[in-house]
């Protein structure tokens, strides 16, 4: 009779390094975040958040230490990582919606293409999704021609389209005017709700508050805070971070 | 218009084999660039270096070499016998085919790399990448050069006159042959061209309008 194993963290990063040329980027990263779990990701720009999320898909690849998704090793370029990435979610600052397509083809075009879903199912799926985010009615609209609160939640419904164990997100609203932030905010505090684990390299202190579980606070490529968001913004313990939160929560 | 009349038979059969030496060129030549583009692109080290020669070798190449190759050096090789009419086309495909890979590369270029990392994010293969997301966008961005290297294969075609093809390069020796008032003969040949030209420009502006609006 053996126990049956615990279940593996959805995303486990040891001993990680990461190099451009000879700047250091991520220092010596180790990181578990448990099924479920909603991760916001700070600090001052260039101290590696952006690539420490991108690592975790393999669109960096990194130098040194192992990552796993789900307790699997992320493999090689090839049709196994392809398969991975399926698996994981990523939604970007810049939305990076596909110019040429419609919305509604932009949420079917990866579970046609990588998941053999048949178009019809996919369709159906997309209008579903789209309908939770709010922008059902943009379906036949191109790209161009939604704000850009509504571009980023076409990106979060094309992500969620692939059922995602885990989703990634890289400054959602850094590039939205202040009006439409909000409205991004609230798809990410449902889908947090919800029980999707989820990993957010945000300055939006109001959603740290309310829907992650843990704030990371990233320098110079190293973790250098790992709490609760009540005890980060509260007390939080190096000067580094109050440094960073002093600057933050004047404007 | 007596000349036009005189010859209409050899104005019709010559360009109607160089409506055809053109059509199996462009597809050929269409579909031969983009693959030799998607080598120029790819992360494999050995086709992108294999791209680039080709590109360079064939690019640098005077169109009459390619057309001598094929009518005097490709026979020795044993390999399949080409017509005149077949090494033309061969000819004229590969040679066009390092152009139109320029252009598809130069339109890939412009395709931010946004749309490709987000199609890596959500599982896409390379090809799937390429064929799905980039490329669509990239043959946008080229439809006026693209057309334009098609317009200069169109005239290219000539060329296989001096090698056994009686396209409407080779109307021009039939006129001289026999005498024929060669100011009004040629100014014919040019009407033709241009008359050739004219539904290239018009697909060109159609999908340009087409695209602009679907974006
Ligand atoms: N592709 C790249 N090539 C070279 N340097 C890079 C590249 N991407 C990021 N960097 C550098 O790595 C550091 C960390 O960048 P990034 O992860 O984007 O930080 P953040 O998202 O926290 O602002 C920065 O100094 C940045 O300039
Ligand atoms: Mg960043």
């Amino acid at each position: 009779m053996t126990a049956p194993t615990p279940a593996p963290p959805m995303i486990r990063m040891a001993g990680v390094d990461k190099f451009f040329g000879p700047l250091h980027v991520l220092k010596e990263i180790t990181l578990e975040v448990p099924k479920g779990q909603v991760v916001v990701v700070l600090g001052p720009s260039g101290s590696g958040k952006s690539t420490l999320c991108r690592t975790i898909n393999r669109l960096e690849p990194v130098d040194k230490g192992t990552i796993e998704v789900d307790g699997q090793p992320l493999p090689a370029e090839g049709k196994e990582l392809a398969r991975l990435r399926a698996d994981v979610g990523m939604v970007f600052q810049s939305f990076n919606l596909f110019a040429h397509k419609s919305i509604v083809d932009n949420v079917m075009l990866a579970p046609v293409k990588v998941r053999r879903t048949p178009a019809a199912q996919a369709r159906k799926t997309a209008m579903e999704l789209l309908e939770r985010v709010g922008i059902a009615n943009q379906a036949e609209k191109y790209p161009a021609q939604l704000s850009g609160g509504q571009q980023q939640r076409a990106a979060i419904a094309r992500a969620l389209a692939m059922r995602p164990k885990v989703m990634l997100f890289d400054e959602p609203t850094s590039a939205l005017d202040p009006e439409m932030v909000q409205e991004v905010l609230d798809v990410m505090t449902t889908l947090a709700k919800e029980g999707m684990t989820m990993l957010v390299v945000t300055h939006e202190m109001g959603f740290a508050r309310k829907a992650a579980d843990r704030v990371l606070f990233m320098a110079d490529g190293e973790i250098v805070e790992d709490s609760t968001p009540e005890a980060f913004f509260s007390a939080p313990k190096s000067n580094r971070a109050k440094d960073f939160l002093g600057k933050i929560l004047t404007h | 218009m007596s000349v036009l009349s005189t010859y209409s038979d050899l104005f019709l059969r010559a360009f109607g084999t160089t409506i055809q030496l053109f059509l199996y060129s462009a597809v050929g030549s269409l579909v031969l660039g983009t693959l030799l583009a998607m080598l120029r692109v790819s992360p494999v080290p050995v086709f992108r270096v294999t791209g680039t020669a080709y590109v360079t070798l064939v690019r640098n190449t005077p169109l009459t070499l390619v057309f001598f190759f094929f009518a005097f050096a490709y026979p020795l090789l044993k390999i399949v016998r080409l017509d005149p009419f077949q090494g033309a086309v061969v000819a004229l495909t590969l040679y066009t085919s390092a152009f139109i890979c320029e252009v598809v590369r130069s339109g890939i270029n412009t395709v931010p790399v946004g749309q490709a990392e987000a199609s890596r994010a959500l599982g896409l293969t390379f090809g799937q990448m390429l064929f799905s997301v980039v490329l669509p966008q990239a043959m946008r961005s080229v439809v006026p050069p693209l057309v334009s290297t098609l317009i200069a294969l169109l005239k290219n075609t000539t060329i296989a006159a001096g090698f056994s093809v009686s396209d409407a390069g080779s109307i021009s020796y039939v006129l001289s042959d026999e005498g024929a008032n060669m100011l009004v003969g040629l100014s014919w040949v040019a009407f033709c061209f241009v008359l050739l030209v004219i539904p290239l420009t018009l697909v060109q502006r159609a999908l340009e309008k087409r695209w602009s609006v679907a974006r």
